[in-house]
């Protein structure tokens, strides 16, 4: 419970922090409209030569690639700005600072950052998915709904599992400015159903990089073909990463020597 | 009787000899942390691979072809846009808003010589490194995607220079840009204005050939198309000689355009530096 609170406590300071910068607030909107204008050009380029991609219309895409968005803006609001400090913590030996704390360590270094204007996709990308279903006309059931949220939440917690992994990696590379850069290069592999890439790398975006879990999966219950034993994998899936991710946090913390503090 | 005066030779030699050895540093830093580059580079493979997946995947559900494209040429499209990419690869504006917002240019600004000197020198030195890492990616992707090549010699001599066309274009447009931070330290915005146009008109996104028509007409009116779409095509597509000796000319314009242009925003952006300590 003193858990909780204190994750909560850290992220609100987090946000008001923030929130003090108004003018990042328009350049946020104003660099999401464009990442939107581009996306939605390449979908009408795509859909210019073709009328089904893989199986999946224009409308089925679009939802997919709100999903993507809203995604996006979670890692891009909550996780990476978290892990990145979490890296140069351990590069500068100021991780003493929150390992000292009495509350769990791994709780901590993922609570202490919080970009809120790049929370600014999860809107945009909300409004995408709005979009795409109205297109997509069908009635969506409560359990569509139900299993969309679910689905979404998995995938939130794989990627911050894989972040978490990655940055972890910190303790013996200690250069990781690339990470950023990697993670949004293979990111955008989540904006196109998993289905049209070859096994080696449906495989590697599925289980490696957990973005078809992510992205596809929920994109599947908005459009009425995901099946109970997707779900039931992903759900599988996010608790032993998470499992997984907990033992691999403790055991790098090992390697750490702060240098000062 | 003319012979060149001692002074001008003593330029001359300390001008190469800076580029030499700035290329030699950034040779040697990118060999240390060699992890990191790598990384960065398979990040930077992702983005081809995705379009060229995409457009194969619309080749083969369309009868074989898109736009008279095969699966075959996609893949050599891509595969050489990833070798153009990795050489393109330019001073950011977002290195630019560092350098001013830290102050970093005042001890940049005592030397003899312009700052864009070292960029161009230290970018040019990367590559070294950056295509010796790349080279195996470059074979995993051509054994996995097979793609088909018919390929001059004189395409090739004609690639070799493009794609340093392509890098001089890509820098001084990028640093143009970054300038803009004597203004403002914001320029965060500006520039992904530029790459969504960049990936519009420059063959990043697609081959041109795939974009509707009047977005081929608008590309013949900027610069974008000779730092992607040319240099790819000297090796892919089908040029004749005149085009191919054309292409270099129109890119050798746009480089001159790119210093005019740098050089003017220079003289006004200098002018309103100022910077504390150092």
């Amino acid at each position: 419970m003193t858990t909780l609170r204190v994750a909560l406590l850290h992220l609100r300071i987090g946000v008001m922090n923030d929130l003090q910068y108004r003018v990042n607030f328009f350049l946020q909107i104003l660099q999401s409209l464009l990442a939107l204008g581009t996306g939605l050009v390449v979908l009408a380029l795509v859909y210019s030569h073709t009328t089904e991609l893989n199986g999946w219309s224009q409308s089925e895409l679009l939802a997919v690639f709100g999903v993507q968005i809203v995604m996006a803006g979670v890692i891009h609001a909550v996780i990476q700005p978290n892990m990145m400090r979490l890296t140069e913590d351990v590069r500068e030996g100021k991780l003493d600072h929150a390992l000292t704390k009495p509350v769990d360590a791994q709780m901590l270094v993922s609570v202490r950052e919080v970009q809120v204007w790049q929370a600014v996709d999860i809107l945009t990308g909300a409004i995408v998915i709005g979009v795409a279903l109205y297109r997509l006309g069908g009635d969506l059931g409560m359990l569509d709904v139900l299993a969309f949220a679910v689905a979404l939440a998995f995938g939130a917690v794989m990627l911050y599992c894989f972040w978490l992994l990655l940055a972890t990696g910190s303790f013996w590379v200690v250069n990781m400015w690339f990470l950023p850069e990697l993670f949004e290069g293979v990111f955008q592999t989540g904006r196109w159903p998993v289905g049209i890439y070859p096994q080696w790398l449906r495989f590697s975006i599925t289980f490696l990089v957990p973005i078809a879990f992510a992205v596809t999966v929920p994109a599947e219950a908005l459009t009425s073909r995901l099946e109970w034993q997707t779900l039931a994998l992903a759900g599988g899936f996010a608790v032993a990463l998470f499992a997984f991710t907990r033992w691999f946090w403790r055991f790098g913390l090992r390697s750490y020597t702060g240098a000062s503090a | 009787m003319s012979s060149v005066p001692l002074a001008q030779v003593g330029r001359a030699r300390s001008f190469v000899d800076f580029y030499l050895t700035t290329m030699r540093t950034a040779v040697q830093q990118q060999f240390q942390y060699r992890a990191a580059t790598y990384m960065y580079l398979i990040g930077m493979v992702t983005e081809p691979v995705i379009y060229l997946v995409v457009w194969t995947t619309i080749a083969e559900d369309s009868g074989g072809s898109v736009g008279g494209l095969t699966p075959g040429e996609l893949a050599a499209y891509y595969i050489v846009w990833t070798f153009v990419r990795t050489m393109n690869i330019v001073f950011t504006p977002y290195g630019w808003e560092g350098r001013i917002r830290e102050g970093e240019l005042s001890g940049q600004l005592l030397r003899p010589l312009h700052p864009i000197h070292y960029d161009i020198a230290w970018f040019a030195g990367g590559k070294i490194p950056w295509v010796l890492f790349y080279l195996p990616i470059a074979v995993m992707l051509t054994l996995v995607f097979r793609p088909t090549f018919d390929v001059r010699p004189l395409e090739v001599v004609v690639f070799a220079v493009a794609i340093w066309g392509a890098y001089l274009i890509r820098t001084f447009n990028q640093s143009a840009l970054g300038l803009v931070t004597f203004w403002t330290t914001r320029v965060g915005a500006l520039f992904s204005l530029y790459i969504v146009l960049e990936l519009l008109f420059s063959g990043r996104l697609v081959p041109l050939t795939l974009m509707p028509d009047w977005v081929q007409a608008v590309a013949w009116f900027l610069p974008f198309q000779w730092t992607f779409y040319f240099p790819i095509q000297t090796l892919v597509g089908q040029y004749t000689n005149a085009e191919l000796l054309g292409g270099l000319a129109l890119q050798a314009f746009w480089t001159a355009v790119g210093i005019g242009l740098f050089s003017l925003v220079w003289r006004y952006a200098i002018r309103r530096y100022t910077a504390v300590g150092n």
